[in-house]
Parts: C-alpha cells; structure tokens; sequence
C-alpha cells in the first residue's frame, strides 16, 4: 500500500507547529501592542469640540493661570470644567460677534449647557483626585503635557494603570516645588533626582501603590 | 432553608438537654441538628446558590459559554465610548462637582419628626444621616428614613394628576376644588371632609384650622393605623387630659417595658435608644448599667436587649401592670401564674428601692388602661418629673384616630359627605376591615387623593394628585419633644408633586401660597422668632434644620396614683391575635422600598413577607411548623398566612403584621406577603382575641435570612453578666484560645501610619437594623429579591446574626452584628489567584472589583462568610430614576464579581485627602463609617487604632473585647465587647461564668509543620 503522506510531511508538520506557536506569540504581542497603542488608549488623538476653544491662544498667549477656569483642582476631585459664565465674563466684552463663539452664546442666552467632549477620561472604577496631587507638588504639565502649546486639548498620556504606577512608585522623579506646579514650561533641573527626594520628604509624599488609593 | 419535617420541639428540648454548657443556636433547624442543616452549613453557599438551574444541558451550555467568550472577548476590544461633561452655564454658589453638599432637613413620621443631614450630590440627595444637633436624632437614624431617599426615587410613584385616569393640569385640580370650595362655603362647608394622617406640622394643621374657622360646617378627620390613640386616652384615663409622655432614659436605673417596643420603634426611639445605650456601657472604669424588664407577646429589638424578658400574651399585660402597681401599693402582686409572679415580684422589689429612678413604659398596641396604669406607677415611683415629663402633644390637633375614622365613615354612609379630600395615607388599605372604608366612600359624590402612589385609595377617587415627597417640599415638623424641624426640600419635585400645603391653600381661598411661603408665614410672629431679625432667624432655623426653643416646657399634671377600673377579661375560644406594623415597610407605606423589603426584620430576620407568628409550643400543639400556610379564622373574616416559628414568642398567641398583601403599591410590593387589615376590626385594632389557625396543607416558601451564613456552633457571642464582669473583666478572652502573633506563614504586615479598626458593643446593640440600610444606601448594595435571597444570594455587607440561648419558648436573645472582620491574617487574601483583594498598608483588606474574576475562592475562606458574589446583575443600570440614589463614590457592581464591606473605604479616602491638602493628620471621629452613623445606640466605632487616644483604641484596651473567631488566627481588626446583661439575682443566675474558665484547647497545631517560614521556626 502507497504510503499516505510523502516523506515531507514530517517536516511540514514541524514546520506548522513551530508557525502556530510563532502565529499565537505574534498574535498575543499584536494584541499588547495594541492595547497600550494610542488607537486604545486615545492618546495623542484629537477629538472635535462644540466650540474651537484654543489652550494655546488663553494660556501660551494671553497668559491667563490654570485656576482661572479649573477652579476646584486645588480644592476637589475634579479640577472642574468652568461654566459658561466664565466665558462669558470676558466674552461678553471681546470677540462680541465671533462665530466661533456663537455656542457659547448660545448656551448662556438660552441656559443650556455646553456639551464638551471629554479628552481625560478614566474608568468609572478609577477614583482620582487632583487637589491631593496639586497639594504633593504634582505640576500640571506632568500629567497634561504642555496644554499651553495645545490649540486643541488632546491626551498626552496613556492614562493606562501602569503609568499612574510609574509615579506613584517613584514619585521623586516628578514632584515639581508648590510654587512651579501651575508652571507650564516648567522643566527638571539638573538636579531632580536629589530635589525630588528633598520634596518627597517635605511634602510628606506617601508612595500609595494599595488597591483601594483608586479603587474603592 | 426548610426542614419538610413538622416542628418537633420535644426533639429540641432534648438536644438542648444533652448540650453541654450554654448552647447558642440560631435556628431551630441548627438545633435540630437535622441532615438537611447538616448539608447546608457544609456548603458555601446555600444549596443551588452556585448551580446553573436553567433546564440547559452540557452541549447548550458549552455552546452558550463559546458564544458568550467570542462575543465578550470581541467586545471588550473596542475602544471606551466618548463620555460628554456638561458644566454648568451659572455654577451655583458653594457648588464644586465631585464634591457633595449636606443640608438640614427633617423627615415626619407617625406622631414624630426625625432631624436629618442629607447628602446632595450635584443636586440629587443620595444619602440620609442623622442630625447632631437635633434632639430626636443626636446624629443617628432608624431604618425608616435610610430607606425613604430609595422611595424619592421610586419608579413606581405616581406622575401626574389625574381625573378618572386622565391627565390633568394643577390648575384645573385647582380650579375645580376651588369651585367646590365656593359651593360649600354657601353651606358653610357642611359636607366638606379632609382625611389626613397624624399631623405634625404646626403649619398644615393651622392651614387646617384656618379653613375650618372659615368654614365650621366642614370636617377634618385624622386617621393612620399606627397611632397614638392608646396613649391618648391612656392619658385621659390618668389626667384628665391628653397629654404626651416624654421619657428620660438617661435618668432611669430600672426600666419596665409593659409590651412597649420603645427602643425600635414610635416617636422618639432612636434618641431613647441612644439615652438607654448611655445607661449600659461596661467599661473599666464604669462598671454599672441599668436594668431593664421587658413583658412582651413577640421578640422585639426592646426584647432582644432586656436583662430579663417575659414572653406573655399582650392580653395578659393589664392583669402584670396591674399586680406590679398593686405590689408597690402593699398589695398583693399575684396573677396566679407562678413564673409570671415571680417576675413581677422582683419587678416590684427592683422598682421599689429605684425610686425616682426607674420607669415604667407601656406599648402603644396595648388598651388605655395600661397605659394610666403605667401613669400611676411613675406617680408612686416619683418618677414624673425625673425620668418621665409629660408635655402637649406633638400633634397640634390629637385626636382618636380610629374614632375619627369611625364619625367619617358614618358621615359618608348617611350621605353628608359630598366632598372627602384625602391629603396623604391609604386608608382604603388600612382602616380596618369591618369598617367598609371603600364601600363608604362609593357613597361621597366628589373624593381627592394626594398621595405618593397611585394606590387604592387612589383608585377609587375621582382625582388624583401625586404628592411631593419630603425631601422635594417645604414643611415643618415636631419631633418628639417638641422641637419644630424644618423640612427643607433637596431636590425641584421629580413628578410635579404637591404638598398638602398647596391642597390646603386651595381651600384656604389662596390658591397661589406656597408652602415656603406658607410655612414662613406661619412662623413669622411667633414667640420663637420674637425680638429677632425674622429672615436672619429663620435662616439659622433652616441651616439648623430646627428652630432653637421650641421644645415642650413639662407641664404639670394633676398626680394621680388611682388605678383605671379593671378592663373584664374577654373570653373566647382560640388564640390571642396581634396586629403590629411591620418592622421594615411600617403600615405599608414602605412596601415598595426594595432596601426595606429585603432587609431582615429584626428577630425574624424574614424579608419580602409578613406571617403568622406563633411560639414553639403552639406550633407544636397546632401540628404546624414554619412555611405551613394556615387560614386565620377570626370573627368570621379568613386569610391565609405562611407560619413562622419565631423563639420567644408568647404562647397560644399569635401575631400578624400590616403592610402587606398591597394590590396596588408597586413593582417590589407585588405578591409580597397577605393583608392583615383584612381582618383587622375598629374595636381591637391591635389586640384581639378568639383567632383560629386552620392549616391548609400548604406550603409557602420564606425568605428567613437567620440560617444563611452560619459560622458554625464557636464561641462567637460571648455573654455575661455584670457580676461576671467584677470578678473577671477579661471573662470574655478565656473563652477561646487565640493563638500567637506569630503563628503564621505569612510574614507580618507593618502598619505604620493609620490602622483602622472598628470596636463593636454587642450589649447595647438593639437588633434594629438600620445599620443594615445604611449601609446599603452608602455603598450601593444590590437588592436581588425574594428569590434569590431564598438561594442565600442577598447582598448586604453587614448582617445581624441573632443567638438564642435556653428553652425556645423563652430563650435569653443576643445579637450580633458581622461584618467584614478586616483580618490582619486575612484567609481570603492569601486564596485569590488574580490579586483582587489584597491587604493595604492601613490593614483594610481591600476588594477591588475590577480585577476579580468571580473564582469565589476567598469567599469559601472566609470563616466569617461576609462575602457576597454577584451571581446575576443585581445592581440597577437601567431604571432612570434609581440611577439617582447611586453614590458616585462607590463602583456600582456588575455580575460575577465579589463584594465584602470596606470599611468605607470612600469616606476613608475622602478624609484622607481633605487632611492632606489641609496639611494635618485625620482626627478622631472624622470618618464615621455609614453603619456607625446610623447607628441608635452608638454601638459602632471606628478609627484609627494605632493611636492610643482614639475612642476605638480605647474601646480595643477594655477588658471585655474579644475577637471573633480569632481563634483561627485571623487577628480580626473588627473586634467586639462582651455581651454583658444586668441580671436581677432574685430571677436568675448572677454569673454565667464561676471562676476562671479554662479556654478550649487550642484550633491549630501549636508546633508548626515543616516547612515553616524562619521566624516561626525561630519563636518555637
């Protein structure tokens, strides 16, 4: 009887279990890849706004300070997003007839609220908080980027576990001195690694890497 | 659970015999020791709690599991979805989101008001404390208003007024009411009736009174199932006069309770209960505590804290009144009953040298007569004016409620009636059954209702006007001692709502007043605000929720020590019947609170049913055992009702409580339960006498909580009496062996900065539950129904574990509040494969939901079974308005992962955080956890307990703290007191524990077994 299969068989065989093997680690290293890719994580990415509101014109240009409209972030959880009054408390005097704010008119004239798109976005099951940070020497542009050269807001980080985890196992890498955390062209000095152990231990930095820090 | 066995208590009495030592049990299957108990407490969880029930086989469910993984795994590759944040266009002042408010409110109830805190998230209230500063409340809550924001947001309240099921706008409500207004003035309102509940809104009943001033002819009627009639003319008996007894429990050293569940229950319980708990607290330093003597018909959570508690019929408790004044008066105290005497003798003998200092309280269900007998006593006592005031009533306008029912009925019947104006209340629902509330009412041309739910009363009136709820209205409210409470609303009304205000401003001739302006209205002139800047002062008042001075002045009462005539026994074949408001949904009103409805009753600890409960020795004479349905057959009115053993009860008795058997209250009320108003009659509202239980040969299955999470026959409760407590402070530590510190695998955990702990005082704990609530509100805890709470899946992170010791039919009765013990050893830690519940450098054992897998590994480790899985999604994500009620700070939790108490974690968090921007440590009591809150009696601490001056240190330092199970070598961080009673030695035993116990030998091996970590090795 013809034998079934030719003497490559063996070989192809071989061949097709080292393929699957390599095929499953490609696909589970894709698979990573992915998952802390931008296209995931949605950093680096614009998304559209109801009004073209330029960080780069208010806060490179004309200078105007973070808290001006985040006024909770040294206070609360959330650093807050500012009302439509605090547009209008300028607006109702300059750019009266821009069309690029004629939402924002349109919100305060008709008290409807602005529908922003929003570009920070934790899980539901992640509990942050920003005055805690702002008070430990966090700056803004740690996490935020240089939002003074954004004209429209994006993500600068991935916000995935493992980078808040980056900071809060080594914090001394990052801490910035109380008064430079609203700087944004804030940059490290030479020095870091020793300020940053200085200030951790001033500012009483506890290294919180428990569960319950964020999730509760 | 449920033995098909019929009850056997000689079985019962025998084991108990052949027990050695006290035995602590707490169901009578334990007992039993049955196979079926056996079976159970071996398992996990509950028989079919983990099996897939659904009739799919092996092929359907493998290939439902492969398209369940594909789809799962497909969809959780998608990206986040966008999420939207819409600010404000005017951000309100003091408003910064993520960051909630509280505001001062006051919820009425009965002939009371409790003062509140409510906790306003971006505007919607989601949470209820106590107030601090009001007399009523001193900071804690009953259950009752834990539940009442779930009711707030009830999706099955009424939205819109209606005539003949129509919709229709307030103003043609309005107009026509208005023009029925103007006919009737012609008749100087003959033929006008308003139906309201107990009014204690000093606003409302002036309203009222005005329009009756205005129109003489018209009536106003008042009229709720649990009411203040007895007291009444309890007093009037006394008196002369109807007056309002106020109790001073702090002041009391013994204390009497004639049937009177005073502790869980009425106006003023929960400042009682705190008063009481003041009395009782064992410490080092102040080993003394007050007595108290309960005569009760049914378990209450008064009962499950007395020192010594006499189960006796209620009908019994005029003849004990009775005797106990005769015996004070030199007489004699005989009812004839040797056991009965024996009690009351050392009642008496107690009260006697407790003078001026002890008080004798009588039950709201029981007849005028024993509450002037109670009267009496406090006169010869001296304790009037000491431990007892009396003071006008809370209700501005007190009237015999089944009386004034009684004269609307006849009205409506001979036709008078032409227009009947319910303002809140059901009472189509709950006026007793002989009186043919409904029918009457047929007969009134023109009936308005204005209620919360479009009930049956609703259903049977023209129009209809949904009411606002408490926290969506301005009102006023005196609570128990008088102390007007302001009611602020929290939230515009979700449905358009109307108050009573409003309904009474239409008759008033002013439609447009408004109940702020109403209320405001009111209060402008009066003594409380005079010589003061009225707007200043009334915002004060509203920011205190209360107005300061307004508490009753005692008032003096003509002393008499003279006894009402003797009520004539009646006789009559067959059982005593009690009616009581159900401990949980009250008279019904609550019948539709998923919390309320699946939290355990005290005692019974059923959910989502009310029953026939009977003693053991009647259930055995009877041939019946629990889930039996039976028929009661009582002056030829019949229901049916499922049988509940209940210990303690008393004999040839049987109790039924309201609320139930509603037909139109809503998605969680329906098919809960049977209607005792059904047959329930005006002349023994709550007492009657000559019911007769016919079984059926059915069976109705209960969903009694007690069985679930048993923690094995251990010394888990640890009782002892004060004596003990002098002779041997630390009895409590030698009753089990608590190995080593050492004695562990595990390396140990430093806790340098906070540790949290949490001390628990079982002596003053009273069983009430709403703790229980509170917790489930905090923490947005699940309600999964009766059918699955029958499968032992219910949710609550904290339960209340009841323990009886001796003769079922009087057994002494401890409870036992267990949560998350929070193990520094924990064995559910060490179990979980993927790391989601670890241990934080604080000792919390945390629980993070978005890491568990669902293996129920750490839940089968847990001794103390305080986990809870989400078999099923249990938690709400749909229902619009009961997203409302959910607390942003806590993750709502899906299917398939597990639960476990906190400790609050998000208040820890959230101290945490405000002490470090503020640049301090967290101070002492600064976290309160939801459950220490709530709690009457102040029987939960919590805090920090590595340093030595928090109140929980100390608390851990006492003598009698022990903790649970920590035998096992858990090191628990909740730790408890001992359970300690004040027993009079003329009734009992002054020491359950002679002399020096020796502790049991020890659980674990005290060598270790190889392999053993070096320091383990090293220590031995």
């Amino acid at each position: 009887m013809a034998q079934i299969f030719s003497r490559y068989a063996n070989s192809y065989a071989k061949a097709g279990i080292i393929g699957v093997v390599i095929l499953v680690a490609v696909a589970f290293g894709a698979a990573d890849r992915l998952a802390r890719s931008p296209w995931m994580t949605r950093a680096d990415t614009f998304r559209e706004q109801p009004v073209q509101f330029s960080h780069q014109h208010h806060v490179g240009g004309i200078g105007i300070d973070c808290r001006y409209c985040h006024t909770s972030v040294d206070t609360a959880t959330s650093a807050g997003i500012p009302p439509t009054k605090t547009c209008m408390n300028c607006h109702a005097q300059i750019w009266l007839t821009s069309p690029y704010l004629e939402p924002v008119r349109a919100s305060f004239r008709d008290d409807t609220s602005l529908r922003w798109i929003r570009v920070h976005d934790l899980p539901d099951f992640v509990y942050f908080n920003h005055s805690v940070h702002v008070k430990k020497g966090m700056g803004c542009s740690t996490c935020h980027g240089r939002v003074d050269r954004m004209p429209l807001v994006y993500q600068r980080a991935s916000l995935q576990m493992e980078w808040c985890l980056g900071c809060h196992r080594n914090p001394e890498q990052y801490v910035r001195p109380r008064e430079a955390v609203y700087q944004m062209d804030y940059q490290p000095p030479d020095d870091q690694a020793e300020l940053g152990a200085r200030l951790v231990k001033e500012y009483d930095i506890k290294s919180l890497t428990n569960c319950s820090t964020c999730h509760r | 659970m449920s033995a098909d066995t019929t009850f056997d208590l000689s079985h019962i009495r025998t084991k108990l015999a052949q027990a050695r030592g006290r035995q602590y049990w707490r169901t009578f299957e334990e007992l039993a020791d049955t196979e079926e108990f056996r079976a159970f407490v071996h398992r996990e969880f509950p028989q079919n709690a983990s099996e897939w029930l659904d009739p799919v086989g092996r092929r359907g469910f493998l290939k439902l599991m492969g398209a369940s993984l594909a789809l799962a795994g497909a969809t959780a590759c998608t990206r986040q979805p966008d999420e939207l944040i819409v600010p404000y266009v005017r951000q309100p002042e003091n408003l910064i989101p993520g960051r909630p408010l509280y505001f001062a409110t006051a919820m009425p109830f009965g002939a009371g008001a409790l003062g509140l805190i409510v906790e306003s998230h971006e505007g919607r209230p989601t949470k209820i404390e106590g107030n601090p500063d009001h007399p009523a409340s001193l900071g804690a809550t009953d259950a009752f208003a834990q539940g009442s924001v779930l009711q707030l947001y009830d999706p099955d309240r009424s939205t819109s007024i209606t005539e003949l099921g129509e919709i229709r706008p307030w103003s043609s409500f309005s107009q026509v009411m208005g023009r029925l207004h103007t006919e009737r003035q012609a008749e100087q309102g003959a033929g006008l009736a308003f139906l309201t509940e107990t009014v204690v809104s000093p606003t409302l009943a002036s309203q009222l009174q005005q329009v009756l001033t205005d129109l003489p002819q018209a009536k106003w009627h008042q009229y709720e199932p649990v009411n203040q009639d007895n007291a009444y003319e309890g007093a009037k008996l006394a008196f002369g006069e109807v007056v309002d007894a106020q109790y001073k429990f702090d002041q009391a050293q013994v204390i009497v309770s004639l049937d009177a569940d005073v502790l869980g229950g009425g106006p003023g319980s929960v400042r009682y209960a705190r008063d009481f708990a003041n009395g009782r607290r064992v410490r080092k330093a102040n080993a003394e505590m007050n007595r108290l003597y309960v005569a009760e018909h049914a378990p209450s959570p008064t009962g499950a804290v007395a020192d010594h508690r006499l189960p006796v019929r209620a009908g019994q408790i005029e003849a004990i009144a009775r005797a106990i004044a005769g015996g004070l008066g030199g007489g004699a105290a005989a009812t004839g009953a040797a056991d009965i005497d024996k009690w009351i003798a050392a009642v008496v003998s107690d009260l006697q040298t407790h003078r001026g200092r002890s008080l004798v309280v009588a039950g709201a269900g029981q007849p005028p007569a024993v509450h002037a007998i109670a009267h009496a006593i406090n006169q010869t006592l001296g304790n009037a004016g000491n431990t007892v005031v009396y003071t006008e009533t809370v209700a501005p306008a007190p009237v015999n409620q089944l009386q004034s029912l009684r004269e609307l009925v006849d009205d409506m019947n001979n036709g008078v009636v032409k227009l009947l104006v319910i303002m809140g209340g059901n009472p189509v629902y709950t006026a007793p059954a002989d009186l043919h509330f409904a029918d009457a009412m047929k007969k009134v041309p023109v009936r308005a209702h204005l209620g919360l739910y479009d009930d049956e009363t609703a259903a049977l009136c023209q129009w209809h006007v949904p009411e606002t709820h408490y926290l969506e209205q301005w009102s006023d409210a005196r609570a128990f001692d008088g102390t007007v409470s302001v009611v602020q609303p929290l939230i515009l009304p979700l449905y358009r709502g109307r108050s009573a205000h409003e309904v009474a401003a239409i008759f008033m001739g002013r439609p447009d007043l408004t109940p702020y302006d109403a209320v405001r209205e009111h209060w402008q002139g009066q003594p409380a605000f005079s010589g003061q800047d009225f707007d200043k002062a009334w915002r004060r008042a509203v920011h205190n929720g209360l107005i300061e001075g307004t508490a009753f002045t005692p008032k003096t009462v003509p002393a008499s020590t003279a006894l009402p005539p003797e009520t004539p026994p009646r006789k009559a074949a067959g059982l005593e019947i009690t009616f009581a408001p159900d401990p949980t949904i009250h008279d019904g009103r609550f019948a539709n609170v998923g919390w309320l409805q699946e939290l355990p009753k005290p005692l019974t600890t059923l959910t989502w049913d009310n029953v026939a409960m009977v003693a053991p020795s009647t259930a055995q004479r009877l041939g019946v055992s629990t889930e039996d349905v039976v028929e009661i057959e009582y002056r030829n009115r019949r229901v049916r009702a499922p049988i509940w053993v209940q210990a303690g009860h008393a004999p040839d008795a049987v109790s039924v409580h309201l609320g139930y058997g509603r037909t139109r209250a809503g998605r969680a009320a329906e098919g809960a339960g049977f209607d005792a108003n059904s047959i329930r009659t005006a002349d023994a509202p709550a007492i009657g006498f000559g019911a007769q239980l016919k079984p059926t040969g059915e069976k109705y299955r209960l969903a009694g909580t007690q069985g679930h999470f048993n923690m094995e026959n251990r010394a888990l409760v640890r009782p002892g009496t004060i004596e003990d407590f002098k002779a041997q402070p630390d009895f409590a530590k030698h009753m089990a062996h608590v190995p080593e510190k050492s004695l562990s695998l595990y390396p140990e955990y430093k806790y340098e900065g906070y540790a949290w702990g949490m001390s628990i005082d079982p002596t003053v704990c009273t069983g009430c539950a709403s703790c229980v609530v509170a917790c489930v509100a905090e923490n947005n805890i699940a309600v999964v129904g009766k059918e699955q709470v029958l499968f032992g899946r219910e949710m609550h992170w904290l339960r209340i574990d009841h323990y009886y010791q001796g003769d079922p039919d009087d057994p002494a009765i401890y409870n036992l509040p267990v949560l998350c013990q929070h193990c520094e050893n924990a064995p559910c830690e060490v179990v979980c494969p993927v790391a989601a519940t670890t241990h934080s450098p604080e000792g919390l054992n945390e629980m993070t939901y978005n890491r568990c897998v669902g293996t129920r590994y750490c839940s089968n480790n847990c001794p103390y079974k305080v986990r809870r899985f989400n078999f099923l999604l249990y938690s709400d994500w749909y229902t619009p308005s009961v997203k409302l009620v959910k607390n942003p700070d806590v993750t709502v939790r899906s299917r398939g992962v597990m639960e476990k108490c906190s400790y609050c974690v998000q208040r820890i968090n959230h101290a945490r955080q405000d002490a470090k921007v503020q640049g301090r440590p967290i101070r002492d009591g600064e976290i309160r956890t939801a459950c220490q809150a709530a709690c009457p009696t102040d029987a939960i601490v919590f805090g920090d307990i590595n340093d030595p001056t928090t109140r929980v240190a100390q608390l851990k330092a006492e003598p009698h703290d022990y903790g649970l199970l920590a035998e096992l070598n858990t090191r628990p961080r909740t730790s408890y007191l001992a359970d300690i009673s004040n027993p009079n030695p003329a009734l009992g035993p002054a020491r359950l524990h002679e002399g020096a116990e020796e502790h049991p030998q020890p659980a674990l091996p005290s060598v270790p077994p190889a392999g053993t970590t070096e320091r383990n090795s090293m220590k031995h």
